[in-house]
């Protein structure tokens, strides 16, 4: 893999892990916020459904775990088990698109429910 | 007549010394015990009185030059400022030859892999000016030379390398000595070779291989941080990306300027 490539890798994983750290220290906030108050799933999903604005949080949520945990998976491969070349990049983009598609599946399962 | 204070030291060391090439094992010494003894003075004593066949390297004894480095006791040390004291517990020193290097005898280690990565991370300096030039006048509070000045005392001695775990995963790795080095001369205001340098130092095989695990910089004995040094090469990378300094050179720049420069 170029060096170029790694870079923009690198600035990928960092960028994403910003993302992640505003959007966990939200989500724990909203957690709490919610077993506090002991809202009940209903009335949790009651909030959410048809809320664009939690549809567009939680998308990029999951939008920036799915681009930060396979380039960190990615080095673990390549240290650990020597992966490299076309496996590793089929291994890598599929675990993205599991991510994306569980993550977002959900995030609209909650939007539209 | 004031007694001499008797040493509180014990009489001897159990030492094992490492000895063959990379298929060894351990032989086992007893050593004189002294007051401020070195580990560098323990094998000295073991190759002058006991066995003359025990190969190791050293010669400033000082700190200064880096060639005594060695395996203590499972830490890679400079041994000719490592006291006994500090290290022997229960009087029992295990010396072997430093890790992540070639072993070509006993504790000597073979360093061309570790140099030959200054030289891939743009170890060179590239000068700007001309001995007709007057002097650079580098002021010494600006951030660049300060950042220069943090890991420019490298005595290249490779205790960072041998204590690094991803050079032992990625014998590629170029390493916390070379990388420190790197950075000293991106911070360089007279070097005109940053770009090509920070293309070198990028990558798999570059900073963006370390993990900032910090062992480079808890071994150090120069107390340096590599890890930091580190750390800048990648803020510098990202940004000349960002920027698109980096990747797209103009036509009439050399790609690799570095790598036949002596």
């Amino acid at each position: 893999m170029s060096a170029r490539t790694e870079t923009r890798l690198w600035i990928a994983q960092r960028a994403s892990a910003v993302v992640l750290a505003l959007c966990v220290v939200v989500h724990l906030i909203v957690i709490g916020y919610a077993m506090q108050g002991g809202l009940s799933a209903a009335e949790i999903l009651g909030r959410t459904r048809g809320s664009v604005g939690w549809l567009a949080f939680y998308s990029v949520f999951v939008l920036a775990a799915a681009v930060h945990a396979p380039i960190g998976l990615r080095a673990v491969l390549m240290e650990w088990a020597g992966a490299r070349g076309r496996s590793l990049a089929i291994v890598v983009h599929a675990f993205a698109l599991v991510l994306a598609a569980v993550g977002l599946r959900a995030v609209w399962a909650v939007f539209a429910a | 007549m004031t007694p001499v204070a008797e040493s509180p030291v014990m009489d001897s060391l159990n030492v094992k010394v490492w000895r063959g090439g990379e298929q060894g094992r351990y032989q086992r010494f007893r050593v004189p015990r002294e007051a401020n003894q070195t580990v560098l003075d323990v094998v000295t004593h073991i190759q002058r009185r006991l066995d003359a066949t025990l190969s190791y390297r050293f010669a400033c004894r000082v700190g200064m030059c880096g060639s005594c480095a060695m395996t203590v006791n499972g830490v890679a040390r400079w041994t000719c400022r490592t006291h006994v004291a500090k290290v022997a517990a229960d009087d029992h020193l295990e010396i072997g030859p430093l890790r992540n290097l070639p072993v070509i005898k006993d504790l000597v280690t073979d360093m061309r892999e570790f140099f030959d990565k200054w030289a891939r991370a743009g170890g060179h300096h590239a000068p700007t000016a001309t001995r007709r030039d007057d002097f650079a006048r580098v002021a010494p509070d600006s951030r660049a030379r300060r950042e220069a000045d943090a890991g420019v005392e490298c005595i290249g001695c490779a205790v960072c390398y041998a204590s690094c775990d991803v050079v032992a995963w990625k014998p590629d790795y170029l390493g916390p000595a070379a990388l420190n080095r790197a950075w000293t001369l991106v911070n360089d205001v007279r070097d005109g070779a940053r770009a090509e340098r920070l293309r070198a130092v990028a990558g798999d095989a570059g900073c963006h291989a370390c993990h900032t695990q910090l062992s480079c910089t808890e071994r150090c004995p120069r107390h340096l941080a590599p890890t930091a040094s580190i750390a800048g090469l990648k803020r510098a990378i990202a940004l000349a990306t960002l920027t698109g300094e980096l990747w797209n050179p103009p036509d009439d720049e050399p790609r690799w300027p570095l790598a036949g420069a002596r």
